[in-house]
């Protein structure tokens, strides 16, 4: 049985499906007004003030599982209605605080925002800088440390609050990880879903026999779907009416091909290149090291090389990317992409959209999955992707010292980005993952786990092409365009 | 002209469609046909479980195995091409 993580990825599921299965139907604009009352039936609210606004929540959520505001280019939005107003105000004393002699806390604070007022400690929100020395020297342990969570998820400094208390984001500065869409413990951030436009895709594909779709799956499909085998998995997308399934996971041997010469060629006139797989990472840069974007390779994602793989060996193919990743559903919409790839869902929609048409993948038979190489296939996970470019690198016989680093997350990926900005870093290519632990940590994943690394190396060594090389021997792929230009 | 689709996709991959393919590619360049024959992979052809399933230009799909790649050159692209 599926399991839940929590009740926010519960009910963003419900849903996508309700979504899902008046659409399949045909009868999603008469009918989509209803899905709220289904969703929240009531007469008690689950953990909202009253039914109608757990109800005016569910039809903002019901509006971005239709694709959202049109007019914001972001793919990740705010509901306002549901988000809580979380305390802004960091740093608090609680009642631990004993009014103690030693007062640490007044001592350590650097703005002088703490005084005792009565026998207790007591912060100045207007004057408390969010240092938390004060916490850290407290012997009781008597300072508590709220930050919302939505602006600790963001290690971007995207999310702001207004003067009403809720969330904001600020589009210049995110980068659609999706990381706030994840921790925010109200589920008032979410991101824009494509399963209508992708279930009428399919239906039209199922009236014309000419135009077939193809689904590629992220390779950290292997640690999401924990309760069947991913043979099944494949089978249920193929029930959905997908022509073929197809492993992103070939175009990430593409790439790692690619992005090595690459990387050999730059290096004769350059100190460090970086990955561009990872699409927040990529837009990191951009929106915050500009500068540094010259350092980003020129290779497309493993997505775009496979889309395109597809499209130039079936003229009549539109494809379809399945992953974890919010980023990604931007990635597809910039000029490069358009055209390559047509639309991007990840596994908490695919999930939905199986079950709309009442398909049990415990019951399905396996179907086969096998593109790509090992190496391809643990790009999954931070690491992967240096592994892939020093495998190629040996085998090419190349003659480069490869001194690659990883990071993982965000704030690595910041650290190192300072560190090639100052010329102090000590390696000469980056592989940079915008989520912990990489694409299987990514927002929309519906598993987050310590195992799910483990998952992807197993999926990885049941590939029966073992070297990127071998995976791509039967492809010419000098025809194939694989830049970002 | 003809053209030989050979499907790639993971059923015919496990079964060696890469060997397949690689195999007519040997033929084809030995026997100087590439201007008379084009080969082309292709994902799932529709008939998994015969697999590798190569199609010739739009006739139905045969399978082929890599042990009987030359006997299938020889029978269906030779003597096409000579007819």
């Amino acid at each position: 049985m599926r399991r839940f993580e929590t009740d926010v990825q519960l009910i963003k599921y419900e849903v996508l499906k309700e979504v899902a299965r008046y659409t399949l139907e045909g009868t999603l604009e008469k009918n989509f007004h209803k899905i709220p009352k289904k969703i929240d039936p009531g007469p008690r609210p689950r953990i909202r003030c009253c039914i109608h606004k757990e109800r005016a929540i569910t039809v903002e959520r019901v509006k971005l599982a239709m694709g959202g505001d049109k007019d914001n280019k972001n793919e990740i939005e705010v509901i306002n209605a549901a988000c809580d107003e979380c305390p802004i105000n960091r740093f608090t004393i609680t009642e631990a605080c004993r009014g103690c002699l030693a007062h640490r806390c007044i001592e350590s604070c650097p703005v002088k925002a703490i005084y005792q007022v009565g026998k207790r400690a007591y912060i100045n929100p207007e004057k408390c800088i969010e240092c938390g020395k004060c916490k850290s020297v407290c012997p009781f342990n008597a300072i508590s440390d709220v930050m919302r969570p939505c602006k600790k998820a963001c290690h971007v400094s995207a999310l702001y609050i207004d003067e009403e208390k809720i969330a904001v984001i600020d589009n210049e500065k995110c980068v659609q990880c999706g990381s706030c869409v994840y921790q925010c413990p109200f589920g008032a951030i979410m991101d824009k879903s494509y399963i209508v436009d992708v279930i009428e895709l399919l239906k039209k594909a199922k009236a014309k026999d000419e135009l077939r779709v193809y689904a590629v799956i992220a390779p950290a499909i292997s640690s999401q779907f924990t309760y069947v085998r991913i043979g099944q998995v494949v089978k249920g997308i193929k029930l959905l009416g997908f022509h073929d399934v197809v492993e992103a996971a070939l175009g990430a041997d593409m790439i790692a091909y690619n992005e090595t010469l690459e990387l050999a060629h730059r290096l004769k006139s350059s100190k460090v290149m970086t990955s561009s797989c990872c699409p927040a990472f990529v837009a990191y840069i951009q929106k915050h090291y500009p500068s540094l974007i010259d350092k980003v390779s020129d290779s497309v994602s493993p997505m775009v090389a496979v889309a395109r793989l597809i499209k130039s060996m079936d003229e009549n193919a539109k494809v379809v990317f399945i992953g974890p990743c919010t980023a990604k559903k931007a990635e597809a919409k910039e000029s490069h992409a358009v055209g390559s790839v047509d639309y991007v869902i990840t596994f908490e929609e695919l999930c939905a959209m199986i079950d709309a048409m009442d398909i049990r993948l415990e019951d399905c038979e396996d179907a086969l999955l096998d593109n790509a190489s090992y190496y391809g296939r643990i790009f999954a996970r931070t690491g992967g992707l240096a592994k892939a470019v020093e495998h190629v690198v040996e085998a090419e016989k190349l003659d480069i010292e490869c001194k690659p680093i990883s990071c993982d997350g965000l704030a690595e990926c910041d650290k190192v980005l300072k560190l090639i900005k100052a010329d102090r870093l000590k390696g000469n290519f980056v592989e940079g993952m915008a989520c912990f632990g990489g694409c299987i940590g990514g927002a929309a994943s519906l598993h987050h786990g310590p195992k799910d690394r483990n998952e992807v190396d197993k999926y990885g060594q049941l590939a029966i092409e073992k070297e990127v090389k071998d995976s791509l021997r039967v492809f010419d792929l000098d025809s194939l365009n694989l830049t970002r230009d | 002209m003809v053209v030989i689709n050979v499907c790639i996709g993971s059923a015919c991959h496990l079964k060696g469609a890469y060997n397949v393919l690689e195999r007519l590619q040997q033929l084809i360049k030995d026997r100087d046909l590439e201007d008379q024959v084009t080969l082309k992979a292709a994902f799932c052809l529709g008939q998994c479980t015969q697999a590798v399933s190569v199609r010739i230009n739009d006739d139905g799909v045969v399978a082929v195995s890599d042990k009987d790649v030359d006997e299938f050159f020889e029978e269906s692209i030779i003597g096409r091409l000579s007819n």
